[in-house]
């Protein structure tokens, strides 16, 4: 039984050592320097870069995650406060339900309601979208690490004449802060690779472009386009493309153990 | 544990009451009075009709079986009872004279000058060892103490309660690194650090050892030279070591209330009787 737990094991991480392996094998030749600097090249021609999908990417989770992380934590601590209440539940309820909501049923809501109104495809339709795929995400895991908080603590403060206000952002909020962080991170990664929200909403762009009322290159986006093309070329800077935006997603992670690490540095509050 | 004398006896806020007694240590009026307190939680009524005074400079007691509602009477005496949802408090507790119900008092006001301590150790695991001392000054808007003053007062909040020696080397580690009756002491010197006039006992040696329970006990009786304690505890053995007075309880009520000595060997009531003799509970 213990044997095949073991084996179990290994296979939960197969994929993403195969995925890192096949990517690395196929991607790594393409990425240099240029990669990162330089705009893409028209179709066909060798060298160029993803520069502009690469900011893109960095523009569009930055609304994503100011967007979900105040909406989704701030839930999430509602919920965690008002456990039983009816409007608890019914947001418990629909947010489980939003997180299990095809993404791209989110991109076609998006663009109905961000991008037709508005006239035009925009960075800001595209963040919005990835940012109401975070809420309910960073919403759950808020409230289950603001549930790992121990009552006794709260009323500790509580008792210590602590407004409940202040419980709940210097105690309770700070106790679970690591937990929180490495939800919001995770739900970050998580949208980073989003392809479907983004295909009627940021729509790409061939062109460097930081505006948010503009559409925007992004790295999913462009792994796409060059994916379906008919060019080896191309098929390469796609591998190189989808290597950049594990390592995005790495380097978050890292980011999260590293915050979660240093947790007693700064003392006080 | 011996550090009492390098702390005077908390002064009573001028703010908040009448000018202080405490000199008059015999003859001192108690420090906290309730008035046919009562208790509920929903419909389910824990506490009733207790009028019980606790000493200035002196221990109490409360004891009784479990669910008998002394836990919930301690907690009415702060207002810790009403952050229950549904707790409702009936009857009034006067703090040195005065309603800490009546009268529109902040129930944040009132925690501030009463202090507390929980059953299980409860050290804020985000803040240092110096931190969680201090968490309960860094609260107040006014005459919020200086750095040096906070160092003043952690260190002697932390000798009066018997934990300087041992953590005086690493006041910026993590204060879940402490023992569980480590642990404990740091939670009686964040409570002393604001300097309460009365501290709040709620079981607090019920999760830990023998010898940290001895640690404990003996704070206790040091704590009692300066200041008002009520400890709740469902060890009578307890009671009658660290008390001056005591109280017995028995589904919300008030049994008997007496001197410690007088409550465990000549009890009035056949019920104070029957539980201090062993025969239920």
């Amino acid at each position: 039984m213990l044997g095949l737990t073991y084996v179990a094991a290994v296979l939960a991480t197969l994929p993403l050592l195969l995925i890192l392996f096949h990517l690395l094998r196929q991607g790594a030749a393409s990425i240099s320097l240029e990669f990162f600097t330089e705009m893409p090249r028209p179709v066909g021609e060798e060298g160029g870069g993803m520069s502009n999908a690469i900011v893109g990417t960095l523009i569009l989770l930055g609304v994503a995650s100011a967007i979900g992380l105040p909406v989704g934590i701030g839930a999430g601590l509602y919920l965690a406060d008002k456990r039983n209440a009816p409007l608890a539940m019914t947001v418990r309820f629909l947010s489980d339900v939003l997180n299990g909501l095809p993404s791209i049923v989110m991109g076609i809501f998006a663009w109905e309601f961000l991008v037709r109104p508005f006239g035009g495809f925009s960075a800001l339709a595209g963040g919005v979208a990835l940012g109401a795929m975070m809420i309910p995400l960073v919403t759950r895991t808020t409230e289950e690490m603001i549930r790992l908080v121990p009552a006794s603590l709260k009323e500790a403060a509580l008792a210590l004449g602590y407004t409940r206000w202040r419980t709940s952002v210097t105690i309770v909020l700070r106790t679970a802060l690591p937990g929180i962080v490495t939800g919001a991170l995770v739900a970050v990664a998580r949208i980073a690779g989003e392809t479907a929200p983004l295909l009627f909403t940021a729509l790409g762009n061939q062109f460097w472009s930081t505006s948010l009322r503009e559409p925007i290159a992004a790295l999913p986006l462009q792994i796409f386009s060059y994916a379906i093309s008919p060019y080896s070329t191309a098929h390469s800077m796609a591998w190189a493309g989808a290597l950049v935006l594990i390592m995005i997603v790495l380097i978050i992670s890292l980011i999260a153990k590293y915050v979660t690490r240093r947790k007693f540095a700064g003392g006080g509050d | 544990m011996r550090a009492a004398e390098t702390e005077r006896a908390p002064g009573i806020d001028p703010a908040t009451s009448e000018p202080t007694l405490a000199s008059v240590a015999p003859a001192a009026p108690p420090r906290i009075v309730t008035r046919r307190l009562n208790a509920f939680f929903g419909d389910l009524r824990a506490v009733r009709n207790v009028s019980i005074e606790f000493a200035e400079k002196a221990v109490t007691a409360v004891i009784g079986p479990s669910g008998c509602g002394k836990s919930t009477m301690l907690r009415c005496l702060n207002r810790m009872h009403e952050i229950t949802p549904g707790a409702i408090v009936e009857g009034d507790v006067l703090l040195d004279g005065v309603s800490i119900y009546k009268g529109g008092p902040d129930p944040i006001a009132v925690r501030r000058h009463i202090g507390m301590v929980f059953q299980r150790p409860t050290p804020f695991p985000t803040m240092s060892i110096r931190d969680n001392v201090s968490a309960g000054l860094r609260l107040r808007l006014t005459s919020r103490p200086s750095k040096t003053e906070t160092e003043e007062i952690v260190e002697s909040a932390l000798q009066r309660a018997g934990l300087w020696n041992e953590v005086k080397d690493r006041l910026r580690e993590s204060a879940m690194a402490l023992s569980g009756g480590q642990q404990q002491r740091l939670c009686i010197a964040r409570a002393l650090a604001t300097k309460p006039e009365v501290l709040l006992l709620d079981e607090p040696t019920a999760s830990l050892d023998p010898m940290s329970t001895q640690t404990i006990e003996e704070l206790v009786y040091e704590l009692k030279q300066s200041i008002a304690v009520v400890i709740v505890t469902h060890n009578m053995q307890q009671a009658a070591r660290v008390s001056d007075r005591t109280a017995f309880m028995l589904a919300g009520e008030l049994i008997e209330f007496d001197e410690t000595t007088t409550l465990f060997t000549r009890p009035r009531d056949s019920r104070t009787e029957a539980y201090v003799t062993g025969r239920f509970g």
